[in-house]
């Protein structure tokens, strides 16, 4: 039976999808022992089954967030966070630095959509759509928010620490990952 | 004159003093780098701070940098930037003093100054802080009002003394009623009481004559000494327990022109403070057994290393000091015997726990930060300033110096095969009778509970901070090092104590305490902390517990020394003894969710701003609700 891959990217900014698009034409050998469920690679928007692998890119940064990542922790088997936001906050976690604040998540909206020098903004609106969802009182990380089971450094990784991540999970034994691969200095 | 005016020569006069107070302390201690620390302790006395302009002075005077002395003014928490007020009341926030009230305490404080704890008053007369453990867990709740110690302190003793100090600006009138023994002499003049309750035959004999140690000794050669110190089998008193004898010999052996003896009376470990103790009443019998020690080791110079805290016994160990020098038994051709002689400072430290461990302590009295140094080489090869150095605790001298007395075999005999002669335990806590108890090595833990009058013991925790937490089903194991080792701390606690919040105490503690010079124990206790709240909270899960076991693991292996090696183990202890309290705060989170994360509050600043709900998880708006 083929193993089924879902992935996703959360508040990240799709380098790591780029990343599973640059296993390049390994991705036809990788079809012939699994198949992707939902993932952005073919658009499918929803599980249409139960996964053995979920990918997850990006941190939580808004309830739409949280709300995706319970449901890859509820039909993912195995869920492995993939690069620095992910596992770490990345790039957005930085409003999480907003903390001598009396209203940090304020301040924040003020910054990004008023005060901020290149903002233009003629209306002087924050957006508040009622089809946007929430943001949250800062940034959370993956294993904050649920279980994660493997964590891949890099912001991205490589297209090949993907593959050979995968090949292994697949497989079921342990990523040969040289250190040339994994680090970052 | 203008204003400006005013404030320009008022400056000028603040620079001018600066200036020659910075001279006159540099001139006192002729420029000495390695005593920057008691140069510092002055200025921070007469400026009220050490500042960035003081730092300047300071490292112009002793052709230093800037960063050093800031390096020195950051590390130690006595030494301050900002200015602190004449008159700096400390309250001790150890856990003892927590359950005894020193909230409450604290809360006097406040009201009567009108100032919140770490600020000081608008016309800078006062200053108020917390401070770690001061040694009179026995008295609690107790304060150090600049050198002044005020105990058992109560809402309304500390009002009227909070009054008094209002009234006359002068902490030296608190003490009303004096302790006992040489607390109530005229060099001490302290409240603090010893709370001696038991006396054994080495350290509390009521009998001790003073210099027959010495005169034994001389007597003898100095490898005889040693073999004698070995024979006894006496370990070291500080909490690590190694052989007194074998350390003084390496040090002998050691290839060097110089040796130092240096005494450790850093008693910084919470919940200890049986070495205060000794300091008050056998100050004379430890300067004894280092007298003792630099024969043996051929050593010319020794140090005592007190705790600031402490720092209301300097007067006092400066006379008994000098009187030994009187009677011959310090300075040249000591009791007669050409050729030997020796010489002790005292040092006071700034209040640094980190420096109750002995490389350290070493690189404090070498007037650097309160570090500890790479080990090899040990102290005994390569200590003070690049000599070998002994470095051991005031109770081994004074049993170092009873040893002498009367000999190997009559100290030997007492105690257990690997733990011989008697230990003081500073007894805390929950019981009716805390204080200093000399026992024998080997005494039962509910042995001695049943003497400290313990009321409903279910925690105890022996070696203070670093120590070992147990419960009530292993209350039947020994004092000793073979099987519960301590220093001297032994507090017991209650059972409406929370396990938690003493184990969360401790790691607040190591957290302020560790020096940050390596990884894993500046960074992991403070990941410990988050977990342990994490499980106070109730969020945490099975693999929780798992994960601080692991991380404990990592940090007592790969810390530079002693701190980072220990530090985790009311974490370790705690949660093998207290199975049942972890496991009443755990839970199994459900469908891999993790517990301690919580939707509802990570939304609700965003629904206020935002003045609508949440389409997810808000079940009025409810179709995809959960």
């Amino acid at each position: 039976m083929k193993k089924k891959i879902a992935t996703v990217s959360l508040a990240g900014c799709f380098g790591c999808h780029m990343s599973i698009l640059d296993i390049d034409e390994r991705i036809l050998d990788l079809l012939k022992v699994a198949e992707f469920d939902k993932t952005p690679v073919n658009d499918l928007k929803k599980f249409t089954q139960r996964c053995d692998i979920g990918l997850i890119e990006g941190g939580c940064c808004n309830e739409e967030n949280v709300h995706t990542l319970q449901e890859f922790r509820k039909n993912c088997d195995l869920l492995v966070a993939v690069g620095a936001c992910a596992i770490m906050g990345g790039l957005p976690v930085m409003r999480n630095a907003i903390m001598n604040s009396e209203d940090p998540l304020r301040e924040c909206l003020e910054e990004a959509y008023l005060n901020s020098s290149s903002v233009y903004n003629a209306d002087n609106d924050i957006p508040n759509d009622p089809a946007l969802p929430l943001i949250l009182d800062k940034v959370y990380t993956c294993p904050e928010v649920v279980k994660i089971d493997y964590q891949i450094p890099g912001c991205p990784p490589s297209g090949d620490i993907l593959w050979r991540t995968l090949i292994a999970l697949i497989n079921g034994v342990p990523a040969d990952l040289p250190y040339g691969l994994i680090r970052y200095d | 004159m203008k204003t400006a005016d005013i404030c320009f020569h008022l400056k000028c006069d603040m620079e001018k003093s600066a200036k020659s107070v910075v001279a006159s302390v540099c001139k006192k201690f002729d420029h000495d780098g390695i005593r920057i620390i008691d140069i510092l302790r002055e200025v921070q006395k007469r400026l009220g701070c050490i500042n960035g302009d003081t730092m300047e002075l300071l490292a112009d005077e002793l052709s230093s940098h800037r960063v050093e002395i800031e390096g020195l003014v950051s590390f130690y928490s006595f030494f301050s930037e900002e200015p602190k007020g004449n008159i700096t009341i400390r309250l001790c926030d150890d856990i003892i003093d927590r359950f005894a009230g020193v909230k409450e305490i604290a809360g006097v404080f406040t009201d009567e100054l009108g100032i919140s704890m770490n600020e000081t008053t608008a016309d800078g007369i006062f200053s108020l802080e917390y401070t770690p453990c001061i040694g009179m867990s026995d008295q609690a709740p107790a304060a150090l009002i600049n050198d002044v110690v005020a105990t058992n302190l109560t809402p309304r003793s500390a009002r009227t003394l909070a009054r008094n100090l209002k009234k006359n600006h002068d902490p030296s009138k608190l003490v009303k009623k004096r302790g006992d023994g040489n607390n109530a002499g005229r060099l001490i003049n302290a409240m603090v009481r010893n709370n001696i309750r038991r006396k054994g035959e080495v350290l509390f004999a009521d009998r001790i004559s003073s210099g027959a140690g010495l005169r034994a000794a001389l007597k003898r050669k100095p490898d005889e000494v040693i073999q004698d110190v070995r024979d006894s089998g006496l370990r070291g008193r500080g909490g690590a327990g190694f052989s007194t004898g074998l350390k003084w010999d390496l040090a002998a052996r050691a290839d060097a022109k110089e040796r130092y003896v240096i005494c450790n009376a850093d008693e910084g470990e919470p919940g200890t403070f049986k070495d205060r103790v000794l300091l008050t009443e056998r100050a004379d019998l430890m300067f004894e057994g280092m007298t003792i020690a630099a024969y043996a080791i051929g050593s010319k110079k020794g140090i005592l290393y007190l705790r600031a805290e402490y720092e209301y016994l300097l007067p006092y160990l400066e006379s008994v000091l000098g009187k030994r020098r009187k009677a011959g038994r310090l300075g040249k051709n000591i009791s007669g015997k050409k050729g030997f002689t020796f010489e002790i400072r005292i040092q006071l430290g700034a209040g640094a726990y980190i420096c109750g461990e002995e490389s350290s302590l070493i690189s404090s009295c070498e007037g650097l930060r309160g570090e500890p140094k790479n080990r090899p080489p040990f102290p005994v090869e390569k200590g003070y300033l690049g000599h070998p150095t002994i470095v051991n605790n005031v109770e081994t001298f004074c049993c170092a110096a009873r040893i002498l007395d009367k000999g190997a075999h009559w100290f030997s005999a007492i105690g257990t095969d690997e733990s011989r002669g008697t230990k003081l335990l500073s007894i805390a806590g929950d019981c009716s009778k805390p204080g200093i108890y000399e026992m024998p090595f080997g005494m039962k833990v509910s042995d001695v509970l049943d003497m400290a009058g313990a009321e409903d013991p279910a925690i105890v925790q022996v070696g203070g901070a670093s120590g070992e937490m147990i419960g009530r089903t292993a209350f039947n194991r020994r004092i000793c090092f073979e099987d519960l080792p301590t220093g001297g701390s032994f507090m017991t606690f209650s059972s409406n104590r929370n396990v938690l919040s003493i184990v969360d105490y401790f790691l607040e503690f190591f957290i302020h305490e560790s020096c940050g010079y390596c990884t894993p124990c500046r960074v992991g206790n403070v990941f410990l902390r988050e977990r342990i709240q994490k499980v106070m909270n109730g969020f945490a899960e099975e693999a929780d517990l798992e994960y601080l076991k692991d991380l404990s693991t990592t940090i007592m292996m790969t810390s530079r020394c002693g701190l980072g090696n220990t530090s985790p183990k009311p974490v370790v202890s705690s949660i093998a003894h207290f199975p049942i309290v972890y496991a009443s705060l755990t839970r199994e989170s459900t469908q891999g969710f993790q517990a301690s994360f919580d939707i509802q509050s990570a939304l609700a600043e965003s629904r206020r701003i935002a003045r609508r709900q949440s389409m997810i998880y808000d079940p009025v708006y409810g179709e995809s609700s959960e």
